[in-house]
């Protein structure tokens, strides 16, 4: 079957099966292959996206069931001149990432988060990031960098 | 003076734009033109002999393109260890034959026994379901003790027993060690379980096989630390394809900490069936597949002993250590045990007599390999553990017991009774560091504001040394390594003047390219951003040896400077020739060229713009083109240190344990890009908090793997781990690298699980409970609140 949704702005299509999840979709329909996938029982988080604004972790969400929708990718998520947005930014200055992998579900959550609660505490990012899983930070570096891109003053958190 | 992006900035990662905008180029993310789908079927037990294959049915599913079985392998050759370790009578150990499909019997839960290729990957994963095996199954062989003491039955029947060496370091310190045993005044005896972890790197695995008929060339896509040690053991060892048919590629990788070192049979099969349909061949491994094929890690039963005298200096330590293998023997799962455990139990200390004695047991259990820090963490959580309780037994403060057998700073070089040379090091300067960070004078103040809110708390120490960028390859090869241990690059300068760096090592997130440009900026006084770093691709690369160990900087980054020195000295040549002056009067400095005591000078550009258009070169003595490798060959390892302090809080209720703490004093001698470092540090920390409190994997008696996903194998999430408190201010140069460099990836999973584990002990001590003397990890709420309740 045909399935269309609105992929970061854009309306696009791909032939797909029933069993298609959203993550295969985006990967491999439309080659958007900036969302990861780490894991086959919805914990790691490297997958997910924002489905209406919401965030959905594409490896659970069959493809049919998001038609007609709008969804926004990592790969929507830059400033439209293609410079990084203030929490893409965050990330770099305050080297949330290491391997990379993790990355596109991690901002993506932080993005949702931050839509939610603009000002969240640590303990609400920590809480908020349990989705999620990065083997490389220690979550130190990405929990700073989502502070940050709050503007709240990171160099609260213990120095490095 | 540091150049833009020089040494010692915390330059921001040059690699981190294409992650954060969706376009790292993971080997998943690849598709190449008419590529098929391969799905492994895998045995659901864990011993069992293989009676026939039934594939008929699988062939006529919809869009089967292949059905392989080991049956398709029985002429190539097996996977082999890297490392042949002797036995302590001198016998060369048993070296069980990994074929790239199992063949005859199946040995764990996971052992691939056939793969289907398919126009998709579902349609692949149906036919699997299709595919008729008759397997008798046979008992399993789980328990390591048990596995060591069964001549009956056996994993590998070609051999008399399950042992695959017994092991003894050094077996000429034996006598010794048992005499000063036996007259010392106090023994303290400590048996711990270092538990088996999965690393889980986040990237699954993943290999795609291109054949190319045309040619003849291979092409192997794969999530590799080490693409020219995967083409090395695939050419010689199991396929037969000559090494200058065969490349390797790996692109942006997804994490490794070791489990991505090896060669694994997935990448061979998809390489036969390439050629076998003609086609590209595609194979991504789910996370369910990966806690079943990929190495794990860890994995030893030890008795340690620690012989004092009544002022708790040290007289001599002892250890016998069970360690399980896994079914198969994978590529470094031999030196992990030995070489990499054995040679660290001095630690930073001036024991006189130590012996290890470990024994290798091939189980019914997924294969084992070096998993961050491999042996290091072993040794040091076995000698941190023994030390806090040989100071409780003494009424020694850890503080103290430690400071006073540490080895002097004025001692360096040091000869450990194991056999390594410590080039230099400062302990106390490391735990004067952390002392000062852990607010050590506030302590009592914050468990008693605890014990208002009916919470134990406890601090707990541990000191870690470690041995990086394994080497030098003329030692390990009499040591029974089967490879090189140096790294290589090139500099190539193009004729407009920026840089190709073409370097041996390959990130699996350390962020080389940032860091290896850094490098290069500075030596030759060019802008970082000129400089480029190539890695990653055999077709491209010197042969060089990847990343693990904590190398890169100390093994690959010097082989970076010796092939700078290489350029400069031929842009001297170069620049004599252009200023009209003898090659001996020429400098550089700074970037530029000069005849000393003139203002005569070329910048570098010019001299690389020369280089590339030699008009009125002197050609008989001057060669055009401006490009240099180097090859680096350590003279010995990197000695790492440092200091680790955890503060925890336990509810005695639940049993329940919070790192509320954590604070790490590091020397990995001079520091490049101090951000990554902390970054390593603050990752490393996480993976040892995460061995001492969350994770294990776990078999049951017959050998099902009951944590087979990320629903029943718990990680570290971000609401489990404190902000962690990281110093590398205390720094004693490495003496034999250009760089003086030691490394870093590693530290905190080696220093961090028996800090947390003594900080536990501390807190139940404190609250009364002394008769608990030790808990295993991982110490989970269900084992903390058993041990409280007795």
């Amino acid at each position: 079957m045909k399935v269309t949704m609105t992929v970061n702005g854009k309306s696009m299509s791909a032939e797909t099966e029933g069993r298609t999840l959203l993550s295969s979709f985006l990967r491999e329909g439309l080659g958007l292959t900036g969302t990861h996938v780490g894991c086959d029982t919805t914990q790691c988080g490297a997958c997910t996206v924002h489905v209406d604004g919401e965030p959905v972790k594409s490896c659970t969400v069959l493809a049919q069931d998001v038609a007609g929708k709008s969804v926004t990718t990592i790969e929507g998520m830059a400033n439209k001149d293609g410079s990084l947005s203030v929490l893409q930014q965050a990330f770099q200055t305050h080297h949330g990432l290491q391997c990379g992998f993790c990355t596109p579900g991690m901002v993506m959550a932080s993005a949702a988060l931050l839509n939610e609660n603009p000002h969240p505490t640590e303990e609400e990012v920590r809480h908020y990031l349990k989705g999620n899983i990065c083997r490389c930070t220690g979550y130190h570096n990405i929990v700073k960098a989502v502070l940050a891109a709050s503007g709240a003053d990171s160099q609260k958190l213990a120095a490095e | 003076m540091p150049k833009d992006g020089g040494i010692g900035e915390s330059t921001l990662r040059r690699e981190d734009i294409r992650f954060l905008t969706g376009k790292g180029r993971y080997t998943a993310d690849i598709s190449l033109r008419g590529q098929a789908h391969a799905c492994f079927l895998r045995s659901e037990v864990a011993h069992g002999r293989i009676n026939g294959i039934d594939t008929s049915a699988a062939e006529e599913m919809p869009g089967v393109l292949c059905v392989l079985t080991g049956a398709d392998f029985t002429e190539v050759g097996g996977n082999p260890t890297g490392w042949l370790v002797q036995s302590r009578d001198g016998a060369t150990m048993k070296e069980p034959k990994r074929p790239v499909l199992a063949h005859g019997k199946v040995r764990h839960v996971g052992d691939a026994y056939a793969m289907v290729v398919a126009e998709t990957y579902e349609q692949a994963k149906d036919a699997c379901e299709a595919i008729v095996a008759d397997i008798t199954e046979l008992p399993a062989l789980v328990d390591l003790a048990a596995a060591a003491a069964d001549t009956a039955n056996r994993v590998h029947e070609e051999f008399d027993n399950n042992v695959v060496f017994d092991w003894g370091w050094i077996e000429e310190n034996r006598a010794a060690v048992d005499a000063a045993f036996a007259s010392a005044p106090h023994v303290t005896t400590l048996e711990l379980v270092n538990n088996r972890l999965s690393p889980n790197a986040m990237e699954p695995r993943a290999s795609i096989g291109d054949f190319d008929s045309g040619t003849g060339d291979y092409k192997l896509y794969t999530t590799s630390q080490n693409p020219h040690l995967t083409r090395l053991l695939i050419s010689a060892f199991v396929m037969g394809i000559p090494e200058n048919k065969l490349t390797v590629i790996a692109p942006d990788v997804g994490g490794g900490f070791g489990s991505k070192i090896y060669h694994y049979g997935e990448e061979a099969a998809v390489l036969a069936a390439s050629k076998k349909i003609n086609r590209p061949v595609k194979w991504v491994c789910d996370r369910s597949e990966a806690f079943l094929s990929d190495a794990h890690g860890r994995d030893h039963v030890t008795k340690i002993e620690l012989a004092t005298d009544k002022e708790g200096n040290f007289l001599a330590v002892r250890t016998e250590t069970l360690a399980n293998m896994g079914a198969y023997l994978s590529n470094f799962a031999t030196c992990t045990p030995t070489f990499l455990h054995g040679t660290l139990m001095a630690g930073p200390y001036k024991t006189p007599h130590v012996y290890v004695n470990v024994k290798a047991v091939i189980t019914n259990t997924v294969p084992v390999d070096a998993y961050r820090g491999a042996g290091r963490p072993e040794a040091t959580y076995s000698l941190e553990r023994v030390i806090d309780k040989a100071a409780d037994e003494l009424g020694i403060d850890p503080w103290e017991i430690r400071r006073k057998n540490f080895i002097d700073p004025g001692a360096f070089p040091y000869t450990t009774p194991v056999g390594l040379v410590y080039d230099t090091g400062n302990y106390h300067a490391t735990m004067d560091k952390l002392r000062e960070m852990s607010d050590v004078a506030g302590f009592e103040a914050r468990a008693e504001e605890s014990r208002k809110r009916g919470k134990l708390r406890g601090f707990g120490l541990s000191t870690w040394i470690e041995a990086c960028g394994i080497a030098p390859s003329n030692l390990v090869g009499v040591l029974g390594c089967r490879v090189g241990l140096y790294d290589a690059a090139t500099i190539r300068v193009n004729a407009t003047g920026n840089i190709s760096v073409l370097v041996g090592a390959h990130s699996h997130g350390q962020g080389h390219e940032t860091v290896f440009a850094q490098l290069i900026a500075e030596k030759l006084g060019v802008d970082a951003k000129s400089v480029e770093i190539v890695h990653g691709d055999t077709s491209k690369i010197p042969f060089g040896m990847g990343t693990y160990g904590s190398r890169s900087l100390a093994v690959c980054g010097s082989a970076m400077m010796k092939a700078a020195d290489k350029i400069i000295d031929k842009g001297k040549k170069i620049a004599a020739h252009m200023l009209e002056a003898a090659e001996g009067d020429i400098e550089f400095n700074d970037g530029s060229f000069s005849v000393a005591g003139t203002d005569r000078q070329k910048s570098f550009a010019e001299i690389a713009f020369s280089a590339y258009v030699p008009h009125n070169y002197p050609l008989e003595t001057l060669e055009p083109g401006l490009e240099e490798t180097a090859f680096y060959d350590p003279a010995n390892f990197t000695y790492p240190a440092g200091a680790y302090g955890c503060e925890v809080e336990v509810d005695p209720e639940t049993g329940g344990v919070d790192i509320v703490r954590f604070t790490c004093a590091d020397d990995f001698g001079n520091v490049i890009n101090p951000m990554i470092v902390a970054g390593q540090v603050h990752g490393g920390v996480a993976q040892g908090i995460g061995q001492a409190l969350l994770e294990g994997v776990v078999y049951n008696e017959d050998g099902q793997l009951l944590t087979g996903s990320y629903m029943d194998y718990a990680m570290p999430r971000a609401d489990d781990l404190p902000n962690i408190d990281v110093d590398h201010s205390c720094v004693t140069p490495c003496t034999h690298n250009p760089l003086g460099a030691k490394g870093c990836g590693e530290a905190g999973a080696i220093g961090t699980p028996p800090a947390v584990v003594n900080a536990v002990i501390d807190a139940l001590h404190r609250a009364g409970h002394s008769h608990i003397t030790h808990i295993d990890m991982p110490l989970t709420p269900s084992r903390v609140w058993s041990a409280i309740n007795g």
